[in-house]
């Protein structure tokens, strides 16, 4: 049981990290990505590759997942900046797929639908299986804290501002003189790197990834987490994410409720729950549990 | 390297022929966003519903395939005009992203609805087999031609409602500028439920022309969704002429990467038309003009 819990633990960390990554851009900047699986994916892959094939150690492999899903999103924000922001939504679904294509299909790097198994974790092997759960489930809280932190740093600071400006009103932005397109890449290919880093740690904990672990429903899971948190609030972000891990777990009871439901039966009414319930808190509770409260400005 | 003449001209003809059925939901999903403003992801599980739809008419039902077609518009649409009431048309206010996310939780959600009854197995329509048609090196199966015709048909019917009747020049308004056509007393609400039927019924019979091509899933829709978004996007978002080009040049582009490409990565190439639209033309081809 302990066990379980930590797991859960662990998973709600790296679901904050992807809560933590998608306000900067939505709840913050007002840019949409419907494809962020896409990016966690691509941050795994990046990650398992360099230490699997390339014998990196896992932080250098965590940092090029950083920086390769870094430049993957600035080149899609700066391809889409001039546009309606409906052009990001597109071509973020658009990647994802592309992402899960290309780990499906390029057999020789990525092992196809068999996915790469075997990822090192820190100092797994060493360690009892207990011990490198909670090895690991403090790294992740760590890692969240920090992004934590840096980000509620950007929220106060003049630099939050701005993107705030942008998403209200992109050209009273750039009416005040402020370079929207720079802010708007910018903050897109941050946010795209803390997904890649999420993506990356899911690799080095589970240490098995597969094209099929990267599909589309884990982005609701998380604009669910970021919705019910409080879109724009990093701590709301955090609490989202740990209450999306609390529901998805509790939903694993339905076959308890509802008897004489084969397999697929229940996976679909599990997945269909999720989508409802986002579909609920937009309708009904759009600004989440910790509304976002603008930072106060000095005087 | 050299690729065979006829080789290229099959991959065309059959790009051709997938192009057509791909403008059908391509159409649809271009007509939504230009009276509503917004991308409706939701399109991917209309085409599944009408796939489904079509499948029972035809493999239980023992109906033709053009009844199946009918039956396909009719359930999607319906579906559509309902979902859209209930569950997007209470979003948008929030604005058209917000609308976005909801319309992608829609989809997931219609599809476990299918997932629920009908389970994940594949499913094929009763067709007689039939041989193909030769010319020189050229081969094309009977049912692909039938597909392209049920495909004309559809496009035919809407550019005709889009022409001539009031109702269609009403939407033509709508699309145009949303105040004006209110100042000119068109009922904005009737004609975004009418475009909600029309499009998700559109939506609808490309799933049954999937159904009729190959076998269907509750996956069926959200596999062919990136290429829709290539064709709106590729003629220009919102232009409905653009997106019978956009679909054609998709479906050509499609087959022709079988030249060097592995057969996996053909949805793969509507996503790289899109980056190149969007870096060399953002507009689209026929730019964003509704018709």
């Amino acid at each position: 049981m302990d066990n379980y819990l930590v797991a859960m633990a662990t998973f709600a960390c790296l679901y904050a990290l992807l809560a933590l990554g998608l306000n900067l851009v939505w709840g913050m900047a007002g840019m949409i990505n419907l494809g962020l699986v896409g990016f966690f994916g691509f941050g795994a892959y990046v990650s398992a590759l360099a230490t699997r094939r390339g014998g990196a150690p896992i932080t250098a492999g965590v940092l090029l997942a950083l920086v390769l899903t870094a430049v993957a999103g600035a080149i899609m924000a700066l391809i889409t900046a001039r546009l309606r922001g409906d052009y990001l939504a597109i071509i973020t679904l658009g990647f994802s797929e592309v992402v899960r294509l290309v780990a499906s299909n390029e057999i020789w790097l990525t092992n196809g639908t068999d996915g790469i198994s075997g990822i090192p974790g820190p100092w797994r092997g060493r360690v009892t299986p207990e011990t490198f759960n909670l090895i690991f489930l403090a790294v992740a809280a760590v890692v969240v804290v920090l992004v934590l932190a840096v980000l509620q740093r950007v929220r106060h600071s003049p630099y939050g501002r701005v993107l705030r400006a942008i998403r209200d009103d992109d050209q009273v932005a750039a009416v005040a003189g402020k370079h929207v397109i720079r802010f708007k890449v910018e903050a897109f290919a941050v946010s795209a790197g803390v997904l890649g880093v999420a993506g990356a740690l899911w690799a080095h904990y589970t240490s098995f990834i597969a094209p099929d672990v990267f599909v589309p429903l884990l982005t609701i899971y998380i604009v669910l987490a970021l919705t019910a948190g409080g879109t724009g609030n990093n701590w709301g972000a955090v609490v989202g994410a740990f209450l999306v891990v609390f529901f998805l777990e509790g939903t694993r009871f339905i076959t308890a409720v509802v008897p004489g439901l084969g397999a697929v039966q229940v996976a679909a009414l599990r997945e269909g729950l999720i989508g409802v319930s986002l579909l609920v808190i937009l309708r009904l509770r759009p600004s989440g549990l910790l509304p976002e409260r603008l930072p106060r400005v000095a005087s | 390297m050299s690729v065979p003449l006829d080789e290229v001209a099959q991959l065309v003809l059959n790009g051709l022929v997938a192009g057509t059925m791909l403008a059908v939901p391509a159409i649809g999903f271009t007509a939504i966003y230009a009276v509503l403003r917004f991308p409706n992801f939701s399109l991917a599980s209309h085409v599944t519903i009408g796939a489904f739809a079509g499948y029972v008419a035809n493999a239980a039902g023992g109906w033709p395939a053009w009844a199946a077609v009918v039956v396909a518009f009719v359930v999607a649409g319906a579906a559509g005009v309902v979902t859209d009431q209930v569950v997007l048309r209470p979003l948008r206010p929030a604005g058209a992203l917000t609308t976005a996310i909801g319309a992608v939780a829609l989809t997931i959600v219609l599809e476990n609805v299918v997932r629920f009854g009908f389970g994940n197995d594949l499913r094929g329509y009763e067709l007689p087999i039939r041989r193909d048609w030769q010319w020189a090196a050229v081969r094309i199966g009977p049912q692909q031609v039938e597909n392209l015709v049920i495909a004309v048909v559809a496009m035919v019917a809407v550019f005709a409602f889009l022409a001539f009747t009031r109702t269609g020049k009403a939407m033509r308004a709508v699309a145009d500028d949303p105040t004006l056509a209110g100042l000119k007393g068109i009922d904005a609400e009737r004609v975004a439920r009418l475009t909600n039927f029309g499009a998700m019924g559109l939506a609808g019979v490309g799933g049954v022309l999937l159904g009729l091509d190959t076998t269907i899933d509750p996956l069926t829709g959200f596999r062919v969704i990136l290429s829709v978004f290539a064709a709106a996007v590729v003629g220009g978002l919102g232009s409905i002429p653009g997106a019978v080009v956009g679909a054609l040049t998709i479906g050509v582009a499609e087959e022709l990467s079988l030249l060097s490409l592995a057969p996996a990565y053909r949805t793969a190439v509507g996503f790289v038309a899109i980056l190149l639209v969007l870096t060399l033309r953002p507009r689209g081809l026929l730019g964003e003009r509704a018709y």
